[in-house]
């Protein structure tokens, strides 16, 4: 009753010993496939030319940090929260808001538009993700219309529609992702391994199959099977919380940023890390990370307020961005590439092309 | 009781180790190359790359010269 099923020679003490051993087994086989770097493979790559990328456009509406921001599928859209417990829609182009609902609660620290444009999703202290459909009306009391999806025991740090409308990813201060059925609201599967708070995710483009990445305070990138809740693989590198994850648009890479004013590419064929992108002189953290288009530039928010444009292949930083007034808390580029929009505890959110 | 944790504990971290030792790797000069190859098919089609001319960029503000 007590130890079920326990083999007969197995005891916690052997457990651990196998435990330790399998972790030694796992970095021998790592190092033994690594067999050169990255930056030394890219050598004979051209360099890239000099770099002109201007704030073209700068969001200003909310009253307080901007947390999140999220681009629409129309390339045109895009929805951002903030520490007022504000969503705003904007329209990136002409810089007008479209939309506005107020949250119940502070501290909205995740957004993300559907694939549809129909619909934004958020949370944050409240603990749930919820669901607002948009409306062509701009009278219509969008608040009325919500749905709460995801319960969590602790904050909601991001969130992301997958392929449809129909579910949500979302990842939680209470060390899990879980994935949820918008329109009932059911819990479809949930992903136990970190440790501590997650903090941020990123799901694999659609042709590499239903897998996602998470990042957490316990410093630990997981890869995760989205059918049977398996964490595949784990990368743990990084020294401090990895504050967010991205994937190189080909789906066998990811980058991430952290705490340790670091950004590190990670190969998930190789199962390791194979760049990291820092130098001495960056000493803040990152707290958010995208790649361009072709996955050639790394475009890195950081708590010293700039944003440091790296080299992906030749690990070299090729420009840094200044305009921010605060930290920058978030950033992703548009879907098409042609800009960038960053979001910052300055209260203002800017696009950059 | 907290030995029946710990060893459920363990063997989960045991069965997840297993896991990930088993799968397969590639070189990393292999997964490298296929990196660099991915930039660079895509390269000519990344406007932050390349950069755009300004007309077909909806962020770059097209301001019609005033002859005064």
């Amino acid at each position: 009753m007590a130890c079920q099923g326990l083999g007969p020679n197995e005891t916690l003490a052997t457990l651990k010993t196998e435990s330790e051993t399998l972790k030694t087994k796992l970095e021998e086989e790592r190092a033994k496939l690594h067999d050169a770097e990255l930056h030394q493979v890219a050598e004979k790559v051209e360099a890239l030319g000099q770099f002109i990328i201007k704030t073209r456009r700068t969001l200003k509406g909310h009253g307080n940090k901007v947390l999140c921001m999220d681009w629409c599928k129309d390339k045109r859209r895009i929805v951002s929260s903030s520490q007022d417990g504000k969503v705003i829609v904007w329209d990136a182009f002409t810089a007008n808001k479209e939309h506005a609902v107020t949250m119940p609660c502070t501290w909205v620290m995740a957004c993300a538009y559907a694939p549809s444009g129909c619909a934004v999703a958020c949370g944050g202290l409240d603990n749930k993700c919820s669901v607002y459909p948009l409306s062509l009306d701009k009278n219509e009391n969008l608040a009325a219309k919500k749905k709460s999806v995801a319960m969590h025991t602790n904050y909601l740090s991001a969130c992301s529609f997958t392929n449809s409308d129909m579910q949500i990813l979302t990842s939680s201060g209470d060390g899990t992702c879980a994935l949820w059925d918008v329109e009932s609201g059911q819990l479809l599967q949930s992903f136990h391994g970190h440790s501590a708070d997650v903090l941020c995710l990123d799901l694999a483009p659609s042709e590499t199959g239903n897998t996602f990445v998470s990042g957490g305070c316990d410093k630990k990138a997981n890869v995760w099977d989205m059918r049977s809740g398996q964490c595949i693989q784990s990368f743990e590198s990084h020294e401090s919380d990895i504050n967010s994850v991205r994937y190189y648009p080909s789906g066998d890479a990811f980058a991430s940023g952290s705490d340790d004013a670091t950004c590190r590419l990670f190969d998930l064929r190789a199962d390791r890390e194979v760049s990291v992108y820092s130098k001495d002189s960056i000493i803040f953290g990152v707290s958010s990370v995208d790649f361009s288009l072709s996955g050639r530039l790394l475009f890195g928010g950081y708590n010293d307020y700039t944003i440091n444009v790296w080299d992906v292949l030749k690990g070299t930083r090729v420009s840094i961005l200044f305009g921010h007034e605060n930290r920058v808390s978030t950033l992703r580029v548009s879907p098409d590439g042609t800009a960038f929009c960053s979001g910052s505890w300055d209260h203002t959110l800017r696009i950059w092309a | 009781m907290s030995t029946t944790n710990s060893i459920a504990q363990a063997r989960k971290v045991v069965e997840q180790l297993r896991v990930e030792a088993g799968i397969e790797r590639i070189k990393v000069s292999k997964a490298a190359a296929e990196l660099m190859s991915y930039c660079e098919q895509h390269a000519r089609s990344d406007p932050l790359l390349v950069g755009v001319p300004t007309s077909e960029n909806p962020f770059k503000d097209k301001k019609p010269c005033i002859i005064l």
